[in-house]
C-alpha cells in the first residue's frame, strides 16, 4: 500500500517535470512550476528558505522520499532498474555493500569546494535535477515538438488554430554531448546496481543521507519475524540492507518500500523508529505492482540530428542569408539575472528557461565559465517586450522573478552600431528598420554626414535608454552580420 | 500560257483582295450602326455607347437643362496615356477633343473645370475642345480657386476671374463656384486660418463675393453657388445667408458610403445625408462631386464586388456608384473625371438613361456595402506579385492575404476589450506564422519603397507592411 503511494507520487512527479521541459506554451509553468522550485539544489541556491525547510522536515520525519518522488533523476533511474527488474535474473541481482562513505563525503567535500571557488558550473553536471533537465530538453524535447509540429498541420488543414508550430534545432553542441553522457552514465549504472549514483556521487543524496540517518520513520526489520530468507538484500537496489546484521543503513535508504513488498515474513514494516534499533530478515517473492510507465521508453529515443530546416525559397521569394553570431566581448544574459556573476553562481545548468524560451533567444553558453547556463542572442528572435517567461521559471533564482514592467527598464546590454555593414552605405538605402522597433526608442535617425542635412540617415543610439533587448540586431536587414548588434553587460542597470 | 497571261491573273487576284476587304470593312461599319438599333430592342451589348437617352434634369434656379451626367476637367489625358492631374506630361489635346466631342454628341453639355485642375491647364486645353461647338450647346462651370493667400487681394482674385474668362475663350461662365469653401487655409504671414476665417479672407473681406454677385446681375455668371469640403460651420453659414446671396446650386460630396460613413472616411467630413438633406430643404440643386470617393469605389474588395456583380453581372462596379448619385432628385448633375475614353463610355452607359436605384438598392449600398468598407479596410491587393521578389526577403502579398483573410473574416481586434479579442489574436498570430515565414515578415520591411512603383494598385506597400506590423506588435504585447 505504502509503496503503491510511492510509485503514483513518483510518477505523477516524473511526468510533471518532464512536462516543465517540454512544454513551450507556459501552461505547464502555471500549474506545476512549484515542482522545479522545490528541487533540492535550485532551492539551496535561491536561498528559498520555504523549500529547504519543507525538504529538511520532510527527510526529518519520513527520510530520503525526496529521492523517490521528488528527484526526477532519482525516478529515473528507478524506471530504468524497474525494467531491467522485469526479467527473471534482474529482479534479485542486488546484493548489500557497506557504504562508501569515502566517495560520498569526498564528492560532497569537493561540491562545497567548488561553491567556495565559484566554480558551480561543475556542480550542475552532477546536479541531480539539472542533468534530467538536460536530457528531457536535448532528447525528448525535439521529438514533443516534431510532434507538436506534425498536429499543427494537420490543424492546419482542419482550420483550427488550436496548435501552432514551433521550431527546432539544437542548441548547445556541450550541452548535448554533457546530457548524452549523463544518458549513458547513468542508464548504465541504474541498470547494474540501481541507485549506486545517488549514494556514491549525488550531493543531494549525501546531505540528506546525513538527515534520514536520524529521520522519525524508517522501514524496521522485526527479528522476530524476520525468517533470514536473505530477499530484501538482493531487491535493495541501494544496497543498503545487511542481512547479516539484518539492519539498514539509513543513509542510503530511499525509502522505496521494494523490501517490505518482497518479504515473505511481513518482517519489514514503515514505522516509527523503534528507540532500541530492532532488525530482522526475511524474504519473500513478490512480483512488481503494475505500472503503466509509458514514458520511460520515451526517455530512450535519442535523436542525433536536429537540423532546423527553415529555408524555404519559393520562386518569387528572395534568398535569405541566415545571419551569424556576432563577436559579443560580453555574453548576454537575460533580464533578472541581475549579473553574470549572479548567474553563473545560482544557475545550475537545468534548461528550463531555455526550453521555455518562445523567442529562440536563450541557449546554453558553450563557455567553460558559464558552460551550459543560458545566454541570450539575437539571431533568431530578439528579447521580447511583453515576455518574462524565463524569468518565472527559474527555480535557482539565478534568473529572478522580474514583471514586464520591471523589464523595460533592466539594461542587459547596449547596442552597437557597425557602419560598415549598415545597408545605408552598402547599399545606399534609407532603412531605419531599428530605430522603428527600438521599445525604448533609444535609436533615432541621424544624417550620416552631420554636416550635411540631406545625407542618408544612419542610427544613432542613446546607450542610455536601450535595454539591449536586440529587436534593432534581429530586425537589421543586413546579413550574415547584422550592423546593430548588442554588447552585453557584466552588471545588468535599471535605467 | 503566256508571261502576260500570268501577271494579269495576278493582278486580278490582287483587285479581288482590294475589294473583299473595301467590303469587310463596310460590313463591319455597318454592324457597328446597328448596335444601337439592337440596344433598343432589348439587347445589352457591353462596351457600346447608346444614342441618345441621355437623363437630363432641370435647374429649379434658372431652369437650365443639365445633363446627368457631368464632364470633370481635372484628370484630362496626357500624350503618354496618364492623367494630366498627376504627371507634367503635354495635355493630349487631340484625345481631348475627340472625348469632348464624343460626349456632347451623347448628351453632356457640363463641362467642370478650374484655374488650377490639371496643373493649372485645365481651361486652356478645354477652351480649345469646347471652343469647337456652338457655345449655347454646353454649360461651362469653373471656379474662383483662390487657394494661396497670394490671390486674396481684390485685384488677385479678380485677375484669376477674368483669365478664366480668356483661357475658356468665352465671355460668360455659366456655373460660377467659390472653390472648396469650408477648407483651411494659410495666410499670408503664415497663419493657420480655419475654415470660417479662410472663407472670410477669400471672399468676404476682400468683397470679392459682391463682385460675382455683380456679375451675375450683369449675366456673365448665369449660375453663382459654391463647392464645399470640411468644416461643416462654414457650409451651415454659407446656407444661413442662402436668403441674401441666392445660390443657385451648391456642389457637393455625395456618394454611397459619404452617406452615413462620411466621418469615418475622413473625420473632417460630414455626412452627405445632412448635406443633401439641408440642400433640398431649400430648393437648391445639388452637384455631385466624388461619386467614386476617389476612385474607391470603383476598385472594390473581391468580396463586395462580387456581391454587386451577383445583382447585376453586366453592369460596372463603377456605374453602381453613379447611378446611386444620380438617384436623388434634387441632384442636378454628377460629376466624373474621365481620363479615358472607357470610363466616358461606361458612365454614358450607366446614365443613358439613368435607371434610378429603388429603396432597397440604395440601402442596400449605403448601410451594408458601405459598412462593410468602413468596418473592414482591406489593402486592395491582388496578388499581381509585381512588387516580388522584394529584395529583402518579404513576402508582401502573402502578408496582405493573410491580414485581409483575417479582415474578411472578422478577425481583426479593436482593443483587448473586444467580445472575440482572445480568438482574434490567436487565429491572426498563428495564422501570420503559417502563412509567413518570420523571416518574411512585416517587421523585416526596411521601408526602401521599391515596391511602390510596381504596384498597379498604387498601395502604399511600406506603409501598410508597417501599419500590419505595428498592428502584429500591438497583438504580442496585448498592448492594443
Amino acid at each position: 500500500m505504502v509503496k503503491r503511494i510511492r510509485v503514483i507520487l513518483a510518477i505523477l512527479a516524473i511526468l510533471s517535470l518532464t512536462l516543465l521541459f517540454l512544454d513551450f506554451t507556459g501552461t505547464a509553468h502555471f500549474w506545476l512550476g512549484w515542482m522545479a522550485k522545490i528541487q533540492f539544489l535550485p532551492a539551496l541556491l535561491a536561498l528559498n528558505v520555504v523549500s529547504l525547510l519543507f525538504l529538511l522536515l520532510l527527510t526529518l520525519l519520513f527520510g530520503r522520499v525526496y529521492c523517490s518522488i521528488i528527484c526526477p533523476l532519482g525516478i529515473f533511474q528507478d524506471i530504468v532498474s524497474w525494467i531491467h527488474g522485469l526479467s527473471k535474473r534482474g529482479r534479485f541481482r542486488f546484493s548489500f555493500t557497506p557504504a562508501k562513505s569515502w566517495l560520498r563525503y569526498t564528492m560532497l567535500g569537493v561540491t562545497l569546494l567548488l561553491f567556495v571557488l565559484g566554480l558551480q558550473t561543475w556542480v550542475g553536471i552532477i546536479d541531480p535535477y539539472a542533468a534530467y533537465g538536460r536530457m528531457v530538453a536535448t532528447f525528448v524535447s525535439p521529438l514533443y515538438r516534431w510532434a507538436n509540429n506534425f498536429l499543427a498541420d494537420w490543424a492546419e488543414k482542419m482550420d483550427s488554430y488550436a496548435i501552432y508550430s514551433v521550431d527546432v534545432w539544437i542548441k548547445g553542441g556541450a550541452t548535448f554531448v554533457i546530457a548524452l553522457l549523463t544518458l549513458v552514465v547513468l542508464a548504465i549504472l541504474s541498470w547494474k546496481s540501481g541507485r549506486a549514483y545517488c549514494n556514491t556521487i549525488c550531493p543531494v543524496g549525501t546531505i540528506l543521507g546525513l538527515l534520514s540517518k536520524h529521520s522519525l520513520f524508517v522501514p524496521v526489520i522485526d527479528k522476530e519475524k524476520c525468517i533470514g530468507c536473505g530477499l530484501c538484500p538482493r531487491r535493495c537496489k541501494s544496497s543498503c540492507i545487511n542481512p547479516a546484521e539484518r539492519k539498514i543503513d539509513y543513509s542510503r535508504c530511499v525509502v522505496c518500500m521494494d523490501c517490505m513488498e518482497v518479504c515473505k515474513g511481513k518482517a519489514i514494516s514503515y514505522r516509527r523508529r523503534p528507540t532500541k534499533a530492532t532488525s530482522s530478515e526475511k524474504s519473500g517473492e513478490v512480483d512488481m505492482g503494475r505500472r503503466s510507465m509509458l514514458t520511460a521508453s520515451a526517455l530512450f529515443i535519442a535523436s542525433s540530428s536536429v537540423k532546423a530546416a527553415k529555408k524555404h525559397v519559393d520562386g518569387g521569394l528572395a534568398y535569405i542569408e541566415d545571419k551569424q553570431i556576432p563577436n559579443r566581448q560580453t555574453p548576454i544574459v537575460p533580464p533578472g539575472a541581475l549579473s553574470i556573476n549572479n548567474l553563473a553562481l545560482r544557475c545550475t545548468a537545468c534548461q528550463l528557461c531555455i526550453s521555455a524560451c518562445p523567442s529562440q533567444v536563450l541557449r546554453p553558453s558553450s563557455d567553460l565559465s558559464r558552460l551550459m547556463k543560458p545566454e541570450s542572442s539575437y539571431e533568431r528572435g530578439y528579447c521580447r517586450p511583453e515576455c518574462t517567461r524565463c524569468s518565472s521559471v527559474c527555480p535557482t533564482g539565478a534568473i529572478q522573478p522580474i514583471t514586464k514592467e520591471e523589464k523595460s527598464s533592466i539594461q542587459v546590454g547596449h547596442a552597437v552600431f557597425i557602419k560598415n555593414n549598415c545597408i545605408a552605405f552598402t547599399k545606399g538605402v534609407l532603412c531605419g528598420n531599428c530605430a522603428r522597433h527600438c521599445p525604448t526608442g533609444a535609436i533615432t535617425m541621424v544624417p550620416s554626414d552631420p554636416k550635411d542635412e540631406s545625407s542618408i540617415k544612419i542610427p544613432a543610439i542613446d546607450e542610455e535608454r536601450c535595454i539591449g533587448c536586440g529587436a534593432c540586431e534581429n530586425l537589421c536587414p543586413a546579413r550574415p552580420f547584422s550592423a546593430i548588434y548588442v554588447e552585453g553587460h557584466q552588471v545588468h542597470k535599471i535605467i | 500560257m503566256s508571261e502576260d497571261n500570268k501577271s494579269k491573273n495576278r493582278e486580278g487576284r490582287r483587285n479581288f483582295l482590294k475589294l473583299l476587304g473595301g467590303g469587310t470593312l463596310l460590313a463591319s461599319t455597318s454592324l457597328i450602326g446597328c448596335r444601337p438599333n439592337k440596344e433598343e430592342h432589348g439587347g445589352t451589348h457591353k462596351n457600346v455607347v447608346p444614342a441618345g437617352g441621355m437623363t437630363y434634369r432641370v435647374s429649379s434656379s434658372t431652369g437650365d437643362k443639365v445633363s446627368i451626367l457631368g464632364y470633370g476637367c481635372m484628370r484630362l489625358p496626357t500624350v503618354k496615356n496618364g492623367s494630366a492631374r498627376d504627371t507634367e506630361d503635354e495635355i493630349d489635346q487631340e484625345q481631348v477633343n475627340a472625348q469632348v466631342d464624343l460626349a456632347l454628341a451623347q448628351g453632356i453639355n457640363y463641362f467642370d473645370t478650374s484655374p488650377v485642375y490639371c496643373k493649372g491647364r485645365s481651361e486652356h486645353a478645354m477652351g480649345i475642345a469646347l471652343k469647337r461647338h456652338p457655345r449655347n450647346t454646353y454649360y461651362i462651370a469653373t471656379k474662383l480657386s483662390n487657394f494661396s493667400s497670394a490671390y486674396w487681394p481684390e485685384a488677385e482674385s479678380k485677375a484669376m476671374y477674368y483669365n478664366s474668362l480668356k483661357e475658356l475663350q468665352t465671355d460668360y461662365i455659366d456655373y460660377m463656384l467659390l472653390h472648396a469653401i469650408g477648407q483651411s487655409g494659410t495666410a499670408q504671414d503664415g497663419t493657420q486660418l480655419n475654415g470660417m476665417e479662410a472663407l472670410q479672407a477669400r471672399y468676404f473681406d476682400n468683397g470679392i463675393l459682391d463682385f460675382l454677385m455683380k456679375e451675375r446681375e450683369a449675366g456673365r455668371i448665369r449660375n453663382l453657388g459654391f463647392s464645399y469640403h470640411g468644416d461643416i460651420k462654414v457650409f451651415d453659414y454659407m446656407l444661413s445667408m442662402h436668403d441674401k446671396y441666392k445660390w443657385d446650386f451648391v456642389q457637393i460630396q455625395l456618394n454611397y458610403v459619404d452617406w452615413h460613413y462620411a466621418k469615418e472616411v475622413n473625420p473632417n467630413n460630414t455626412n452627405a445625408e445632412y448635406l443633401y438633406a439641408e440642400l433640398e430643404k431649400r430648393n437648391i440643386p445639388a452637384i455631385i462631386m466624388e461619386p467614386l470617393l476617389g476612385g474607391r469605389l470603383a476598385k472594390l474588395p473581391n468580396y463586395l464586388s462580387t456581391r454587386l456583380k451577383q445583382r447585376d453581372p453586366e453592369a460596372s462596379v463603377a456605374s453602381w456608384a453613379f447611378r446611386y448619385a444620380g438617384t436623388f432628385p434634387n441632384v442636378l448633375t454628377v460629376l466624373s473625371g474621365m481620363t479615358y475614353m472607357e470610363h466616358l463610355q461606361d458612365n454614358l452607359r450607366t446614365y443613358s438613361p439613368l435607371i434610378p436605384l429603388t429603396e432597397e438598392e440604395l440601402s442596400f449600398l449605403h448601410d451594408e456595402t458601405a459598412r462593410l468598407m468602413i468596418e473592414y479596410p482591406l489593402v486592395p491587393c491582388t496578388r499581381c506579385q509585381y512588387c516580388m521578389p522584394c529584395e529583402f526577403g518579404i513576402d508582401i502579398p502573402s502578408i496582405f492575404s493573410h491580414y485581409n483573410k483575417c479582415v474578411t473574416e472578422g478577425y481583426i481586434a479593436k482593443n483587448t476589450q473586444d467580445e472575440n479579442y482572445r480568438k482574434a489574436r490567436q487565429v491572426f498570430l498563428v495564422g501570420y506564422d503559417r502563412s509567413v515565414p518570420k523571416l518574411r515578415q512585416a517587421d523585416h520591411c526596411i521601408g526602401c519603397g521599391q515596391c511602390t512603383f510596381a504596384c498597379p494598385q498604387g498601395i502604399k506597400i511600406p506603409e501598410e507592411l508597417h501599419r500590419i506590423g505595428d498592428y502584429v506588435e500591438k497583438l504580442k504585447r496585448e498592448s492594443l
